[in-house]
């Protein structure tokens, strides 16, 4: 694998399956090709290989090779119930031959047929169950219900939920080790009472694995009897003090091999295809993100804002977290934001005078038109406007969820008293942020880079000194899946041809008066002051045409008393700062960012930002 | 020749429509393959499991739980009262005896010597599946439901709330673009309600409270909605919406009058009844809300296959986002290559003449085919 020329990798999205080629030229790993065609995971096709056949076969057409056996062969079924060894390695008896030819490597992600969706149990809500619900979303689940002795809900409640979703596979979790044996055989009678059904394969046995107490493992056994697939793992929260998420997070990938892929249309095929396993498209980007936080050596949050939910991965401190917010998204979930953010909230990023009905009326025309696309100025800024809010949205999702232990009783130092530190505080922290990641069409495709920039700033808020990109065709599930059998060449196509570098943004803290000096600064050549309020560009662009070219220049930042800007309140910071399509943007807005109560002045003001930064459409670049 | 992005809704007189009709969990088929059916008519039936209520038996009666079993009075399948004994321990000689109560009348279901719990299962509910649009039965699923078969009128709409229902269609607006008035329903119960343009607030309210079965207008604005739903729709997903009438949209949201072909088709069955259901999911395996109306004794052939929505130059089009939101047109030309819009995005248009004259760019994302 290592001598590989010729990579091949695919993501089978729930739309759309894409393909890329990556090729070695003249030593360096580089792009060289994508293709994409509608997924046939569903009927008429029920069939996932024909989307497959089709995106690689637009490789095909690109680079005038072929690169698939499209013999009879091909479609026979391959060994049940998984080709692949304990290790994850295709068996050899499973190896059918090249169907993929022409190719050292061919890779594949997976989100079709809605993905991996999960249930998860616990005892108590904040503790063992949200470290389950960790675990799953770590491996790339959709956690659809989080069951728990204080979720609130009565045993009916709990049985009739259970009943009416139908997840790929349970996660129980609970207990630490000698801690409650009983709640764990109360949720497996549960379990028994509710009799829950595989979404896919109605004659498989329901995967369920248990990773809580392992005194209540017999107990459990004898429950649950034959009626599930009861897969046994360590503890994942043996202590309140430790998790244990790993081999609970390896059993739902090896799970979601054996039985959710293999149920899927197609995927049988596909298995044998691959020359590593297939894996879930959230669980490959994961991957991405932290083989870049540690390449990098920064802490990087991610994003990927879609039509239907928003996914959101960080590694702060070297802690990798995922979350994904189900209903926050720029088409189908649309009206969900809508009701989670308030129209006000979504109104004041409009820059432009919009009727609040109005507004609420376009939403809900996307929301049942999702695959339209706006056209006017102002229906850009809208949509524009909902993925902020969105984005924004998911960021305190994550910020919940992406915490320290919670229940962990800790020596607390009379500096804790005036701190208010407590055990379970988020781990978010954007002052320390290095990188942040924006993929997803509103980012990715915003007509205008700037855009995305702004949108990334005004969402996120990032404290100091922060680097900001977006992925330029989504393929960092591919990669993330090529970042498991060949790490260097994921990480050399990463920085070349998969990152668009936006630039960086500075954004001093404190309080500090509107018009106030609060940054003297020196950036290259240039120097300057930025006052509180103001929002100041400097164009320090790429290599032109040139991903590869990416300007570092020098920079002494010189904060007034009172705030930060990452080396400390009123400390001097001196690194370098990356260039790209939005340039370096100095940020005096504050923090939180709070805009104008008045309409006008508002408007004014986000108007005056979108042009200086070079967001607003007809205003210059 | 390009497919068309946003597929068009089916607007049609003429059609073969087949409905599943499926229960929930097993239970009985009462019709056979053959039979006509009404809409009402009950094809299948089951009865749905009680609710199940867990009684923390050993807790209560302070024993182990492998103890439970001889201090059960009543066994699993035994019917319980609510307030009944089920189970008592022995006491000392025979004193200070524990008595556990039923908390709901139902069946013993079991009773755990390993978590030392008693569940009782509430008496089960009988679930009727009606035909909902009246035809015949093409084919029965033993145990699980039947598929209702009927030649008729199809008219998808874009969104709905509110489930199954039918009743006469009563067309109470006199044009396409003509808003509903409360004060223009008349007597109206029972029925299926076809306005114009839109309905407000009032007009909403004053339909249900009158005990229509159904209203379709062409849009209502979202402030409508809300007030009708008392909440905000977050996620399109609807048809479980506990309202009293379902309420189907054939445009959108705002102020937008009903397709003229949609208007002309629901006119001329003014009077025959219609079976509708709102019930929208607009994501993978889109469902629309719809209005059937079939025709008696007429069933069997196969439908024509429907043609492909394609996207040609000389297609009838609608406009379905700002500008010209609604407006209608016809296809002058499909550039091939990717032209900037306003937005200063690249993208595919369509050359679009609208009805009035002018000629306008519009993404080929941002138009949907009528057919004709």
């Amino acid at each position: 694998m290592q001598d590989a020329t010729r990579i091949v990798a695919t993501d089978c999205g729930s739309t759309t399956t894409k393909a890329i080629l990556i090729e070695r030229r003249d030593g360096e790993y580089r792009l060289s090709g994508r293709g994409e065609a509608p997924t046939t995971v569903e009927a008429p096709f029920d069939d996932v290989t024909v989307g497959v056949l089709n995106a690689v076969g637009e490789l095909e057409e690109l680079t005038g090779e072929r690169f698939i056996e499209r013999h009879p062969e091909s479609r026979t079924p391959p060994p049940s119930p998984s080709p692949y060894t304990e290790r994850g390695d295709l068996s050899k008896e499973a190896r059918p031959g090249p169907r993929v030819s022409d190719v050292d490597l061919y890779l594949s992600t997976s989100s079709a047929g809605g993905g991996l969706q999960m249930l998860v149990t616990g005892v108590v809500k904040t503790m063992t169950a949200e470290s389950a619900q960790r675990a799953a979303l770590g491996a790339g689940a959709i956690v659809i219900d989080v069951i728990a002795v204080d979720d609130g809900r009565a045993d009916y409640e709990r049985i009739a939920r259970i009943r009416s979703i139908r997840p790929d596979m349970i996660l129980m979790s609970g207990g630490t080790e000698g801690g409650t044996v009983q709640h764990l055989l109360d949720t497996a009678e549960l379990l028994v009472a509710a009799d829950p059904r595989p979404r896919l394969g109605e004659a498989f046995r329901l995967p369920v694995i248990y990773a809580g107490n392992s005194a209540a493992t017999d107990g459990v056994r004898q429950v649950l009897g034959d009626r599930v697939d009861l897969i046994v793992e360590e503890n994942l929260r043996p202590q309140l003090e430790a998790e244990n998420l790993g081999p609970a997070r390896d059993a739902i990938h090896r799970l979601f091999l054996e039985h959710v892929m293999a149920q899927a249309p197609g995927y049988d095929k596909l298995l044998t295809w691959t020359s590593a396993p297939v894996m879930s498209t959230p669980r490959a980007v994961g991957e991405m993100v932290q083989l870049a936080a540690r390449e990098e050596g920064v802490d990087v949050l991610a994003v990927d804002i879609g039509g239907a939910t928003t996914d959101v991965f960080s590694v702060f401190g070297g802690q990798f977290n995922r979350t994904v917010s189900a209903n926050l998204g720029l088409s189908y979930s649309v009206g969900n934001v809508l009701v989670e953010a308030t129209t006000a909230n979504i109104r004041r990023w409009v820059a432009a005078p919009v009727d609040e009905a109005a507004l609420r009326n376009r939403l809900r025309n996307k929301m049942i038109r999702p695959t339209t696309i706006p056209q006017t100025v102002e229906d850009l800024l809208i949509e524009q406007a909902v993925a902020r809010e969105a984005m924004r949205l998911a960021l305190l999702h994550h910020g919940a969820l992406a915490s320290g232990l919670k229940g962990v009783q800790q020596a607390r130092t009379m500096a804790d008293l005036f701190t208010q530190a407590s055990a379970g505080g988020t781990l978010v922290d954007m002052m320390s942020l290095g990188l942040i990641i924006g993929s997803g069409g509103v980012l990715s495709h915003a007509p205008r880079r700037q855009q995305a920039a702004l949108m990334l700033i005004d969402a996120f808020e990032p404290q100091g000194v922060t680097r900001l990109a977006v992925d330029s065709i989504f393929m960092m599930p591919q990669l993330g899946v090529l970042s498991s059998v060949l790490p260097e060449v994921a990480m050399e196509v990463f920085q070349r041809d998969c990152l668009v570098p936006l630039g960086t943004v500075i954004a001093p803290v404190g309080r500090a008066r509107e018009g106030e000096v609060i940054l003297d600064w020196r950036i290259g050549g240039e120097s300057g002051q930025l006052r509180a309020g103001e929002l100041k560009r400097l164009p320090l662009m790429m290599g032109k045409g040139d991903s590869a070219s990416r300007p570092y220049v020098e920079a002494e930042l010189a904060p007034v008393r009172g705030l930060d800007v990452g080396a400390g309140k009123g400390r001097r910071w001196t690194g370098t700062v990356q260039g790209g399509a939005a340039g370096v943007i100095l940020d005096g807005r504050g923090r939180p960012l709070t805009l104008p109560a008045d309409e006008q002045e508002r408007l004014r003001k986000l108007d005056e930002w979108m042009r200086t930064v070079g967001a607003m459409p007809g205003g210059p670049g | 020749m390009a497919v068309a992005y946003t597929p068009g809704l089916r607007v049609t007189s003429d059609t073969l429509i087949r409905r599943l009709r499926r229960l929930p969990i097993k239970g009985q088929v009462l019709v056979g393959a053959g039979q006509t059916v009404t809409a009402d008519q009950v094809v299948a039936r089951a009865e749905m499991p009680g609710i199940l209520h867990t009684v923390r038996a050993t807790q209560m009666l302070h024993i182990e739980p492998q103890e439970l079993a001889p201090a059960l009075l009543k066994q699993p399948g035994e019917a319980v009262q609510a307030g009944e004994v089920i189970a008592e321990t022995k006491g000392l000689l025979g004193l200070f005896r524990s008595q556990l109560r039923s908390p709901v009348s139902g069946t013993i279901e079991e009773g755990s010597a390993v978590s030392g719990h008693v569940r009782i299962r509430e008496r089960p509910r009988a679930v009727d599946l009606p035909a909902y649009i009246a035809g015949t039965v093409a084919e029965v699923i033993e145990g699980e439901g039947a598929e209702i078969e009927a030649r008729g009128a199809l008219v998808q709409g874009i969104f709905g709330v509110g489930g199954e229902r039918w009743g006469v269609l009563r067309v109470v607006a006199d044009k396409p673009d003509q808003a509903l008035r409360a004060e223009a329903l008349g007597k109206c119960e029972g029925c299926v309600i076809v306005g114009g343009a839109g309905a407000d607030g009032r007009a909403i309210r004053a339909a249900a409270e009158a005990g229509a079965a159904g209203l379709v207008v062409g849009a209502v604005t979202d402030e409508a909605l809300r007030e009708y739903l008392g909440y905000e729709i977050g996620v399109a997903i609807t048809g479980q919406e506990q309202v009293p009438m379902t309420l189907i949209l054939t445009e959108g949201f705002g102020e937008l009058a009903m397709a003229g072909r949609t208007w002309e088709l629901l006119t001329s069955l003014n009077g025959r009844l219609a079976s509708i259901n709102g019930t929208t999911q607009i994501r993978a395996g889109v469902i629309r809300p719809e209005i059937v109306v079939t025709r008696q004794g007429a069933s069997g052939d196969e439908a024509a296959a429907e043609p492909e929505q394609v996207l040609a130059v000389g297609s009838r089009v609608r406009v379905i986002r700002e500008p010209n939101f609604g407006a209608l047109g016809r296809v002058t030309a499909l550039p091939v290559e990717l032209m900037e819009i306003e937005t200063e995005s690249k993208v595919r248009v369509a050359m679009v003449e609208l009805d009035g004259g002018s000629e306008v760019r519009v993404p080929r994302a941002n138009v949907e085919v009528i057919q004709e």
